[in-house]
């Protein structure tokens, strides 16, 4: 199986915000929510850079080792899901994730926050792949399809790459090699412990 | 005529345009030598500076600027390792400090045995306060252990979807009885404020233990130093977890992820002391000594029972005069019990 994972080459975004338009649209995922943002750096300065960041389906995940009801699992292509039927929607999630991924419908009312929400990388949730409920509880599950995410699916720079670990950090390695340059690969160090060596 | 310059002329300044067009961008061009990323930003540079990296982004969520923030690591290993040893720790060591203590002191006795005479230390009013804030405090205790020894006790034993119902009743239950706890947190702190001010009688109970280890019972006012330090540990202690658990209940009003991290350690360690600490008022109130849960239970103790442990009560001087000190001196150790 492979090890899927995110790459945001910053050095290519170019801030379209199109991968966030396209992962709204593909899960319906409802008005307040984000499950992916993109975040501008020194915006307006020399050398500023924008990353597209969303769950990094960390290895030995933050969100599940905190989550009270263990409500979270890891597929075997290593993407980190979880069941909003067990949700009981603490917040403890988002306390102990590095990258702002898990989203509430709602604010705050006494603490009740609704069912936590995060990029699934398209791959739904428990429920049998593709059903009516995994698509209305999850989104879409592209990767039961045979597809990848369709954030980077549809990246016009293909600055956010998705797929299997191995393959996506080669690309990067090439890229950085080719051009002489690059601002690394934002949040492998923090999500695998290990980052793309350039 | 005239229309065939004008189309000679357009043609013209068409071409003209097309030259210029090809011409500016080579001479806008950046010398190949220039490094576009000289002074960029990199990612390993800014989690060394800052151990956060934070942007500016196009969506209302102030905070999804942040993109990474490793230390949410270290609440992790707090919520996980450290608050587990806390809670069990405190929890566990004060139940097993109870069992030998009962086992080798046993209860304490009213020694001079009942007098039959009873007194009113706590009004209705006092008791509906102390039970009120007691039901919620237990309840409170449950659900939140719930929330970090729940997953490794209980979920086991009733599987994922039962312990999910369950988890969701208790934080609702543990959200809105934060209510009426905080009211009687508050209500205790004023109703017994004036007899729990620290005075030269408790260093002289301390001194001598409290008379908890022995037969000794060293002289207290209303409230002796042991229950002093409970008024206190409710007061600071209620007011510990009620504000901290406001700030988690309203996440990310005027606060920030760090804020909710801390609100969350103070919460989840002053909580498990808190429970310890009841453990043991509940054991001295309830099975430690002979009388003690009738002040609370009916409102009302011995006067035997008062005479032992708080000799400097004004209420005894109260009694004394209404009854006599002479009658009351003679008849104690004769009565029994009721």
């Amino acid at each position: 199986m492979a090890r899927m994972k995110f790459l945001c080459d910053a050095d290519r975004c170019i801030e379209c915000n199109a991968c966030v338009t396209a992962c709204k649209n593909e899960n319906e995922v409802p008005w307040g929510i984000n499950r992916r943002r993109v975040v501008t750096i020194n915006d307006g300065k020399p050398g500023e850079r924008s990353v597209s960041m969303a769950c990094m389906h960390c290895t030995d995940a933050p969100c599940a080792a905190v989550c009270p009801v263990n409500c979270f699992y890891t597929t075997a292509d290593g993407v980190v899901l979880h069941s909003k039927d067990l949700c009981i929607g603490c917040g403890y999630c988002f306390y102990a994730c590095p990258f702002g991924a898990p989203q509430y419908p709602r604010v705050g009312n006494f603490g009740s926050r609704g069912k936590m929400d995060k990029c699934t990388y398209c791959t739904g949730g428990p429920e049998a792949d593709n059903s009516l409920m995994e698509y209305e509880k999850y989104g879409a599950n592209r990767l039961a399809q045979g597809k990848l995410p369709l954030c980077a699916e549809m990246c016009s720079t293909k600055s956010l790459l998705a797929g299997d670990s191995e393959i996506i950090a080669q690309i990067y390695k090439d890229r950085v090699a080719k051009r002489g340059y690059g601002s690394g690969a934002w949040g492998w160090q923090t999500a695998y412990r290990e980052t793309v060596a350039t | 005529m005239a229309i065939l310059s004008a189309r000679i002329q357009l043609l013209v300044a068409a071409i003209l345009f097309l030259v210029c067009a090809a011409v500016t961008p080579l001479a806008a061009q950046q010398p190949t030598s220039v490094n576009p990323t000289a002074e960029a930003v990199k990612e390993q540079q800014l989690l060394q500076q800052l151990n956060r990296i934070q942007g500016l982004g196009s969506i209302p969520d102030v905070k999804s600027y942040v993109i990474e923030q490793p230390q949410g690591r270290e609440w992790r290993q707090f919520h996980e390792v450290w608050l587990h040893w806390i809670g069990a720790i405190a929890v566990l060591g004060m139940l097993a400090v109870l069992i030998v203590f009962y086992l080798t002191r046993g209860m304490v006795r009213i020694e001079a045995g009942r007098s039959g005479i009873n007194i009113v230390r706590f009004n209705a009013f006092e008791r509906f306060v102390h039970w009120m804030t007691a039901t919620c405090f237990v309840i409170l205790a449950l659900s939140g252990l719930n929330i970090t020894f729940g997953k490794d006790m209980l979920l086991p034993l009733i599987g994922p979807s039962a312990f999910s119902s369950w988890s969701l009743t208790a934080k609702y239950a543990h959200d809105y009885l934060s209510f009426p706890f905080a009211l009687g947190v508050m209500l205790i702190f004023f109703m017994w404020l004036a007899g729990n001010i620290p005075n030269r009688v408790d260093i002289e109970w301390l001194k001598r233990g409290g008379g908890i280890v022995g037969k000794d019972h060293p002289p207290a006012y209303r409230f002796n130093a042991g229950q002093k330090a409970i008024f206190w540990i409710v007061v600071i202690g209620g007011a510990a977890v009620a504000v901290s658990g406001y700030v988690l209940m309203f996440p990310f009003y005027g606060t920030t992820i760090a804020d909710m991290q801390l609100a969350q350690i103070v919460h989840g360690v002053v909580a498990v002391l808190f429970v310890a600490a009841m453990l043991g008022h509940i054991y001295i109130g309830t099975i430690g000594m002979e009388g003690a849960f009738e002040a609370m239970g009916q409102g009302t103790v011995d006067f035997n029972w008062a005479k032992e442990h708080h000799s400097l009560w004004p209420k005894l001087k109260e009694q004394n005069l209404r009854t006599g000190p002479g009658e009351l001196r003679g008849k104690p150790s004769a009565t029994p019990a009721e």
